[in-house]
């Protein structure tokens, strides 16, 4: 099970209160972890990674572990705990803007 | 008994207020979508309980909301805006090629007659069409096509595509203008467009006269006398009589021909608005003073409208979509500004007041009459 925290703005968009969770099949990516998500709240697509491209939005930052993750390679895997749901995967807004 | 809804799109969400008739007394709900840039939020002709919602902010990108309740409730619908085709280049501000990139909706166009149906004009300057409600959006790729397309260069916010007119009269003739393209215009539902810039004069391109390159602000028409056209140019607020084929200046006494918003009186198609600003580097109102001025000739002659707007210290501005009016027996004239405030009049014109006057900055204003 995979954790994912959505800023603000996306969880209203999806109606989602809190964490989401994610049961992923295979290699835990940052693409599959993505698709998994559009997959299940399609009004997501596009927010996150540009359609076409799937390329991460400008202004949109993955962290994780205290990590920033936002400029690893999509099939890269992500880190163990992410993987065992020990930590959240976050999506998260730039600082910036007003 | 009828009434009236104000849709209202601001810089941090939409704002739907309602009144009966009398448009007395008003309910303002929202915010929706708070946080939100809302370019604009319009209602189908054809079913007006049917709204759609344009929603983005620089984070998140560009999202559609569609309500099928009259804004009570919202869900998102398709947000894919790809252009046709390799997108090719137009001219960026420095005169180099640029390429064509989706930025946002800046305008919701429903059909006349078909609650399906709907157009979307966006930044970087096209236009698309849904066939089902927003669920999916296809470009009319002629547009871009038309030629001048790679000489098409950006106004200082952005190379949008804010006007769309549907003819009355026939579904296949649209009219649409491209800040800082021009007009343009098709008769066969979008598979090719013609220019239609003869008349307009802009000082600021190296050829006044040029076919592409204008700055048109907004354009309105009368839907009794689809032929004649309104607008507002960067500077000039011109007039066609022959749809779009030849123009000229309407400016008359005007303060100053500066503006964004131009609309037409619902009854009196002679009858017209505008909102001068001054110059387009200050884009605010001549001495502090917000006046509404009203043309019953069909321009030239221009009367200000001054009762219940303030007359001291207002340097708020009117964007190009941010005026609208009724159908009610006398016509209501909305307009909402940068400050927040949305004003209506009952009589033409004749007297204002806010009807809400602290709400984030309006980029727009649309109106339905409810039966």
């Amino acid at each position: 099970m995979i954790r994912v925290h959505l800023p603000a703005h996306l969880r209203t968009i999806a109606h989602i209160d809190g964490e989401v969770e994610l049961e992923l099949d295979g290699a835990v990516t940052q693409r599959a972890l993505l698709d998994a998500l559009e997959e299940r709240y399609p009004m997501l697509r596009g927010t996150i990674r540009e359609h076409g491209t799937g390329k991460r939005r400008a202004f949109v930052r993955f962290f994780a572990c205290e990590e920033d993750l936002s400029h690893e390679e999509p099939d890269a895997p992500l880190p163990a705990p992410v993987v065992a749901g020990a930590e959240p995967f976050l999506v998260m807004g730039a600082m910036a803007g007003g | 008994m009828s009434g009236v809804r104000v849709l209202v799109g601001t810089r941090k969400g939409a704002f739907v207020l309602t009144s009966d008739e009398r448009r007395a007394d008003w309910e303002v709900t929202g915010p929706h979508f708070p946080g939100w840039e809302i370019y604009h939020v319009k209602g189908s002709p054809a079913d007006p309980d049917r709204i759609f919602a344009a929603q983005s902010t620089s984070w998140f990108g560009q999202l559609i909301q569609r309500s099928d309740d009259g804004g009570k409730t919202w869900h998102p619908v398709g947000n894919e805006f790809a252009y046709e085709g390799v997108p090719g280049t137009h001219q960026w501000y420095d005169g180099t090629p640029h390429p064509w990139e989706f930025a946002r909706v800046w305008h919701l166009e429903p059909s006349l007659t078909d609650p399906d149906l709907i157009y979307a004009g966006v930044e970087d300057a096209a236009l698309f069409r849904s066939n089902d409600a927003g669920a999916t959006w296809q470009e009319l790729p002629g547009l871009r096509g038309h030629g001048s397309g790679p000489k098409w260069q950006p106004g200082a916010g952005g190379m949008c595509l804010h006007t769309i007119i549907q003819d009355p009269r026939d579904a296949n003739r649209l009219i649409i203008a491209i800040s800082a393209a021009g007009a343009f215009r098709t008769e066969d539902g979008g598979k090719t467009w013609q220019a239609i810039n003869h008349g307009l004069k802009s000082g600021q391109i190296p050829d006044p006269d040029a076919e592409v390159g204008h700055c048109v602000h907004h354009i309105a028409r009368h839907p009794q006398r689809p032929d004649v056209l309104f607008m507002q140019k960067h500077w000039d607020v011109m007039r066609s009589d022959d749809g779009g084929d030849n123009w000229y200046e309407i400016s008359g006494n005007l303060p100053t021909d500066f503006g964004f918003v131009i609309d037409v009186h619902a009854h009196e198609p002679d009858t017209v608005y505008v909102v001068p600003i001054k110059s387009d580097e200050h884009h605010f109102p001549p001495d502090g003073r917000l006046r509404v001025y009203r043309s019953r000739g069909g321009g030239h002659e221009w009367e200000p409208l001054t009762a219940g707007l303030p007359q001291e210290n207002c340097y708020v501005n009117v964007l190009r979509d941010a005026m609208a009016v009724d159908s009610l027996e006398s016509c209501g004239v909305y307009f909402g500004t940068t400050g927040g405030q949305v004003y209506a009049s009952a009589d033409s014109g004749d007297t204002w007041a806010p009807i809400v006057r602290d709400l984030p900055a309006v980029l727009s204003v649309e109106v339905q009459t409810l039966p």
